[in-house]
C-alpha cells in the first residue's frame, strides 16, 4: 500500500493521462534515508534530506558541484556519518555501521584500483575478505572479467591499462560481491566522449542484467536523462525534484531544476483571466495566450514564469501577427538542427531550435534578420514567481 | 581513530627531537663549572667562546663553506635537472645513476674517495677541497628537488617563449628560472643544512689551512666537558635562523 | 643559437660527476686490490690481501656488531618513524609544511654538537639521571653512556628525519580512496593496513631503510662521543685504516663492502617500485 501512495498523492496521475507511468512490476523500496543532516565547517552539505530509493531502479543523484550528491552518496557507503538521520536497508539499521559490513559497493570516480595487485587480485580482493574457498574465486573472478569483457586481462597491472579498461574493473571488483546496490560516483567523467557514450550504453544492459539497484552520481544532467529510470536533482542539500526523467524535463518542479536540465526560455507572463474550461489567459510580451491551468492556485494580475524549451520555440516570418518581434543574433548549424538566438524588442535572449525541414531549401536565417518569435500553446510549462528563500521539494 | 591520538605521537615526537637543542641553549647560559648543574644565568661560555679566536674563526668558516657550497650546488644542480628534464642527449641513465649513488651512498664511501681523489691529483686540502666534496654531496638532492617543481610544470610555457624569439638562455633565464624558484630556494636550504650538519666527509677532506667546527671541537666534545659548545650550537642555530628570516624578507620584499 | 649554452651546461654537468663521482670511485675500488704503502698510501702489485683481513675474525666482529647496532637503529627509527609520517601525512598541508621544516632545523647545530648536547643528558651524573632521580623513579644513576644502547639512541637521534621523509612523500602520494576501496569490499582495518598500507608504502619503508642503515654504519662519530672503545661501527674501522693506520687497502675494501650492501638495497628499492607501476625508467 505504502507504493501507492506516492502516486495517489501526485496531481500528475489524475490531471495528466499522457504521463505513462515505467512499465513492470511495482518495485519495493530497498534503501530508505530519513532525516539526513550533515554540516562540514558550518556549512550544510545534507539538509534534512529524505529519500526512498526502490529495489531494481537504475536512479540518479543529479546535480552541480557542491549539492551534496558526492556526500550523500558516501554516506551510503559509509565513508561519512550523518549529524542526524537514519539509513535503513530493508529494515535493517545502517546508521553505524561501517563500510566493510554494509552490503553495498562502491565504483570511484577515479577507480580507485589497487595499483600493486593485478587485474585477478584487485577483483577477488572482496571474495578474498570473505575468506571464500580458492575455487570459488577464481570461478567468480573468471566469471566477472568475462563480463565485462576482460577475461584476457586477468595478469595485468592497472597501469597497463587504459581509462575504460580500468573502469570495467572497478565494475567487475565491485559487483562480485553481489551487492544489494552499487554505488557509482561521477565513474565516467574522466571518460572522452565516445567512449562515455558506449560506456552508458553498457552500464544500463549491466544493470538489467543483474537486477541489482544502481545509484549514480552525476553533473551531466544528459547522462541522467538517458540512463536512468528516476532521477534525484539536488541543490544545496535539499532535493529540488524527485521523478522520471520525462517528468524532470518536461516537468521542472523549479527555476532551478528547469535551468539545470536542459536548455529553458523563461518568459514573464501576467494572469489576464481564468476561464472555466480549464484554461487561463496570460499576456505574454503582449500576446494573449490560452494556456492549461496550472496545478498552483492563480489569481488575475498574478505573475508567473511561462517556460518553453528552444524546440518548443517557432520561428516566424516578421510579418507573422501571432509572435513577438525579435532580431537573430546568432545562427549555428548543428547538423540535425538549426540553433538560433533571437533578441526580443526589450532584449529579452530567446533560444530556439528547429529541425529542418526537407521541402524547404531556403530555410536558414542570416544574422541582423528580423522575424518573429512564438510557440505552440499547450507545450508550455508554468512556474510560479519564486521568493527568495528555499522551496519546498517536489514528489512528481 | 580519534583525532587527538596523532597528534599527541607527533607532539611526543617533536618534543624528543628538540630535547637535545634545548638543552644546548638553555646551559649554553648556565653559570656552572661543572656543566651538569644549574647555576644561574651568565654569558661567560659566550665570552670565552669569543676569546677563542681560533673556535670563531672555524665558526665563520663552517657558515661561510655552508653558504658557498649551497649557492654553487644550487646553481649546478638546477642546470643538471634543466638538462635533464628538457636535452635530450646519450647516456641520461649513467647520470642519474650517478646522482643516486651519490646520495644513497653513506658519507664515509663519499668521503674516502674524495680523499683519494684529492690525493691522487695533488690537490692541497683546504677550502677549495672542502668545497668541491660539499656541492658533490649536496647536488643530488637540489637535483631532486628541482625535477620535482619541472615535472608538474607546463611545457608550453617556454614553447611559447621560442616562438616569440627568445634562444635557449634567455627563455630558461625569464621564464624556467622564475617557476622553478622555490625548488630552487628548498634546495639551497637543503643544501646550506647538509653542509652545516656534515661531521663525516668534512673530517677526510680539511686541512690545516682551512679549518672547519667539526675539526675544532672534536678533541674537545670526546674527552671531556667544555660548555663553550653549547654556546658554538646556540650560535649557529640563531645565525641560520636569522639568515632564513632576512632571506624570506628579501623575497617577499623583491616580489613587490 | 641554442647550441652553445646548452653544451656549456651538458660539459659542466658531465665534467663534474665524472671527475667528483665516477672516478673517485673507482679509484677506491681499484685501491681495495693494492699493496698497502706507508709511503704512498699505494703500490702495486694487485692483491687480495686487504679482503682477505677482512675476514680476521677481530674486524668480522666489528663488523656484524656494526650491523647490529645499525640494524636496531634502523627498526626504531622505523617504528617510531612510520607513524609519525602516516600522522603527518593527515595534517592540513601549511601544517605539514611548517613540521617539515621543524624536523630540518635541528641540523643547523652541527651533528657534533648535537651528539655532544646527549652526552650531556645521558651521563651518569647528566640530565636525564638527576630528573629520574627526582621523580623517585630510580635510586641510582644507570649506566647509560659508553654503552650499546647510547651508541644507538645517538645514532636514532641523528638519522630519524632521515626516516620520516621518504615514508611521509609515499603517505603523502597514498590516495584516500584505495582506503576506502579496501573497507567497502569488506576489508577492516587491520586486513586493510597489511593488504594495501605495506605494500604500497613499501618503497618508501625501503629508501628510509637506505638512508639509514648504511650511514648508520659510518657516523664513526656517536661511537667515539656516546659509545666508547668496545661499540665501535664499520665507520671507525675505515677511519683509523684511513686516517691512523695508513691501511688505505684495507680500508677501501670495507667501504667496498659497504657500497654492494648500498647495491643490493638499491635493488629491492627498483623492485618494489616496479610492483606498484612505479618504475620511471
Amino acid at each position: 500500500m505504502i507504493i501507492l501512495l506516492p502516486l495517489f498523492v501526485c496531481p500528475c496521475f489524475w490531471k495528466n493521462r499522457s504521463l505513462t507511468l515505467r512499465a513492470g512490476p511495482m518495485k519495493q523500496t530497498l534503501l530508505s534515508l530519513r532525516n539526513l543532516t550533515k554540516q562540514f565547517d558550518g556549512k550544510k552539505v545534507l539538509d534534512s534530506l529524505d529519500l526512498e530509493i526502490l529495489d531494481g531502479e537504475f536512479i540518479t543523484l543529479l546535480g552541480p558541484s557542491g549539492c551534496g550528491k558526492t556526500t550523500l552518496l558516501r554516506m551510503m557507503a559509509g565513508f561519512e556519518h550523518a549529524d542526524a538521520g537514519s539509513i535503513t536497508l530493508g529494515g535493517q539499521d545502517l546508521t553505524h555501521t561501517p563500510p566493510e559490513n554494509r552490503p553495498l559497493n562502491t565504483v570511484f570516480q577515479n577507480y580507485a584500483l589497487f595499483p600493486h595487485m593485478s587485474v585477478f587480485d584487485n577483483v577477488a580482493y572482496g571474495l578474498k575478505m570473505e575468506k571464500r574457498p580458492r575455487e570459488e574465486i577464481q570461478q567468480r573472478v573468471k566469471d566477472a572479467l568475462t563480463m565485462v569483457q576482460l577475461e584476457d586481462f586477468a595478469k595485468r597491472k592497472p597501469h597497463q591499462l587504459s581509462g575504460g579498461q580500468q573502469q570495467r574493473v572497478a565494475i567487475a571488483r565491485a559487483v562480485i560481491k553481489r551487492p544489494k546496490m552499487l554505488l557509482l560516483d561521477e565513474p565516467l567523467s574522466a571518460l572522452d566522449y565516445k567512449l562515455r557514450r558506449t560506456m552508458q550504453v553498457e552500464l544500463k544492459r549491466l544493470q538489467r542484467e543483474l537486477g541489482i539497484t544502481f545509484v549514480f552520481v552525476t553533473h551531466d544532467q544528459e547522462e541522467a536523462l538517458s540512463m536512468s529510470d528516476r532521477v534525484v536533482v539536488l541543490k544545496d542539500g535539499r532535493i529540488q525534484q524527485l521523478g522520471t526523467p520525462r517528468e524532470v524535463y518536461e516537468r521542472p518542479a523549479n527555476l532551478f531544476t528547469a535551468r539545470f536540465v536542459g536548455e529553458t526560455n523563461f518568459f514573464p507572463g501576467r494572469v489576464d483571466a481564468t476561464n472555466g474550461d480549464d484554461t487561463i489567459t496570460v499576456d505574454v510580451f503582449g500576446l494573449k495566450r490560452n494556456f492549461r491551468k496550472p496545478d498552483f492556485a492563480v489569481t488575475r494580475g498574478q505573475e508567473l514564469h511561462v517556460l518553453l524549451r528552444p524546440e518548443d520555440i517557432r520561428v516566424l516570418a516578421p510579418e507573422d501577427h501571432d509572435g513577438v518581434a525579435g532580431e537573430v543574433v546568432e545562427r549555428n548549424y548543428k547538423g540535425s538542427t538549426l540553433d538560433s538566438v533571437i533578441h526580443l524588442q526589450d532584449g529579452t535572449e530567446v533560444l530556439a531550435s528547429e529541425f529542418f525541414d526537407e521541402d524547404d531549401p531556403a530555410f536558414d536565417y542570416s544574422l541582423g534578420e528580423p522575424v518573429r518569435v512564438s510557440w505552440v500553446d499547450g507545450w508550455e510549462w508554468l512556474l510560479p514567481e519564486e521568493s527568495a528563500d528555499e522551496d519546498a521539494p517536489v514528489e512528481a | 581513530m580519534n583525532r587527538w591520538l596523532p597528534r599527541t605521537y607527533l607532539t611526543l615526537v617533536y618534543l624528543l627531537l628538540y630535547a637535545p637543542i634545548v638543552v644546548l641553549v638553555v646551559f649554553s647560559f648556565n653559570d656552572s663549572r661543572t656543566g651538569y648543574e644549574w647555576g644561574g644565568l651568565s654569558w661567560r661560555w659566550y665570552e670565552s667562546l669569543f676569546n677563542n679566536r681560533a673556535m670563531v674563526e672555524a665558526m665563520w668558516n663552517s657558515l661561510w663553506l655552508a653558504l658557498s657550497a649551497a649557492t654553487v650546488s644550487t646553481v649546478i644542480g638546477a642546470l643538471t635537472a634543466l638538462a635533464l628534464h628538457r636535452y635530450r642527449f646519450r647516456g641520461k641513465k649513467v647520470l642519474n645513476g650517478m646522482l643516486f649513488v651519490v646520495m644513497m651512498s653513506p658519507e664515509i664511501v663519499l668521503a674516502i674517495s674524495l680523499l683519494a681523489l684529492f690525493l691522487l691529483v695533488g690537490l692541497q686540502l683546504g677550502y677549495v677541497s672542502l668545497l668541491l666534496a660539499h656541492v658533490t654531496f649536496c647536488l643530488p638532492f637540489v637535483v631532486i628537488t628541482v625535477m620535482a617543481r619541472l615535472s608538474g610544470f607546463d611545457e608550453r610555457l617556454p614553447e611559447a617563449a621560442r616562438d616569440l624569439g627568445a634562444n635557449d638562455f634567455t627563455m630558461t633565464r625569464t621564464v624556467l628560472i622564475p617557476v622553478i624558484m622555490p625548488a630552487l630556494l628548498a634546495g639551497w636550504l637543503l643544501g646550506f643544512t647538509l653542509s652545516l650538519d656534515d661531521v663525516v666527509v668534512s673530517t677526510f677532506v680539511s686541512g690545516p689551512r682551512y679549518e672547519i667546527l667539526p675539526l675544532r671541537i672534536y678533541s674537545m666534545v670526546r674527552v671531556g666537558l667544555k660548555p663553550e659548545v653549547n654556546a658554538l650550537g646556540t650560535l649557529l642555530l640563531v645565525f641560520s635562523l636569522v639568515m632564513l628570516m632576512l632571506s624570506q624578507w628579501i623575497l617577499t620584499r623583491s616580489k613587490q | 643559437m641554442q647550441q652553445p649554452f646548452r653544451t656549456a651546461v651538458l660539459v659542466l654537468v658531465w665534467g663534474w660527476l665524472l671527475f667528483l663521482v665516477l672516478a673517485p670511485n673507482l679509484l677506491v675500488v681499484g685501491a681495495s686490490v693494492m699493496t698497502r704503502n706507508p709511503g704512498s698510501f699505494i703500490s702495486l702489485p694487485l692483491t687480495l690481501d686487504a679482503y682477505r683481513q677482512l675476514l680476521n675474525p677481530l674486524y668480522l666482529d666489528v663488523f656484524l656488531h656494526s650491523l647490529y647496532m645499525a640494524g636496531m637503529t634502523t627498526l626504531v627509527c622505523l617504528l617510531i618513524g612510520y607513524p609519525f609520517a602516516w600522522a603527518l601525512s593527515k595534517l592540513p598541508k601549511q601544517h605539514q609544511v611548517l613540521l617539515i621544516f621543524l624536523l630540518i632545523v635541528p641540523f643547523w647545530t652541527n651533528s657534533l654538537v648535537r651528539t655532544y648536547a646527549l652526552k650531556l643528558i645521558l651521563a651518569t651524573n647528566g640530565l636525564l639521571n638527576n630528573a629520574l632521580m627526582a621523580i623517585g623513579l630510580i635510586d641510582e644513576p644507570m649506566q647509560l653512556l659508553y654503552t650499546e644502547a647510547a651508541v644507538i639512541i645517538g645514532l636514532v637521534y641523528l638519522l630519524l628525519p632521515f626516516m620520516i621523509l621518504p615514508l611521509y612523500s609515499v603517505f603523502d602520494d597514498l590516495k584516500e580512496d584505495l582506503l576506502r576501496a579496501s573497507h567497502d569490499l569488506g576489508a577492516g582495518r587491520l586486513s586493510t593496513f597489511i593488504h594495501v598500507i605495506v605494500p604500497l608504502t613499501l618503497p618508501g619503508i625501503l629508501a628510509g631503510v637506505m638512508l639509514v642503515l648504511l650511514p648508520a654504519m659510518g657516523l664513526f662519530f656517536v661511537p667515539d662521543i656516546l659509545g666508547g672503545s668496545r661499540n665501535l661501527l664499520v665507520g671507525n674501522v675505515i677511519k683509523n685504516q684511513f686516517l691512523d693506520a695508513r691501511n688505505w687497502p684495507f680500508g677501501a675494501a670495507a667501504s667496498i663492502v659497504l657500497t654492494v650492501t648500498m647495491a643490493f638495497l638499491m635493488f629491492a628499492h627498483r623492485l618494489s617500485k616496479r610492483r606498484i607501476g612505479e618504475d620511471s625508467t
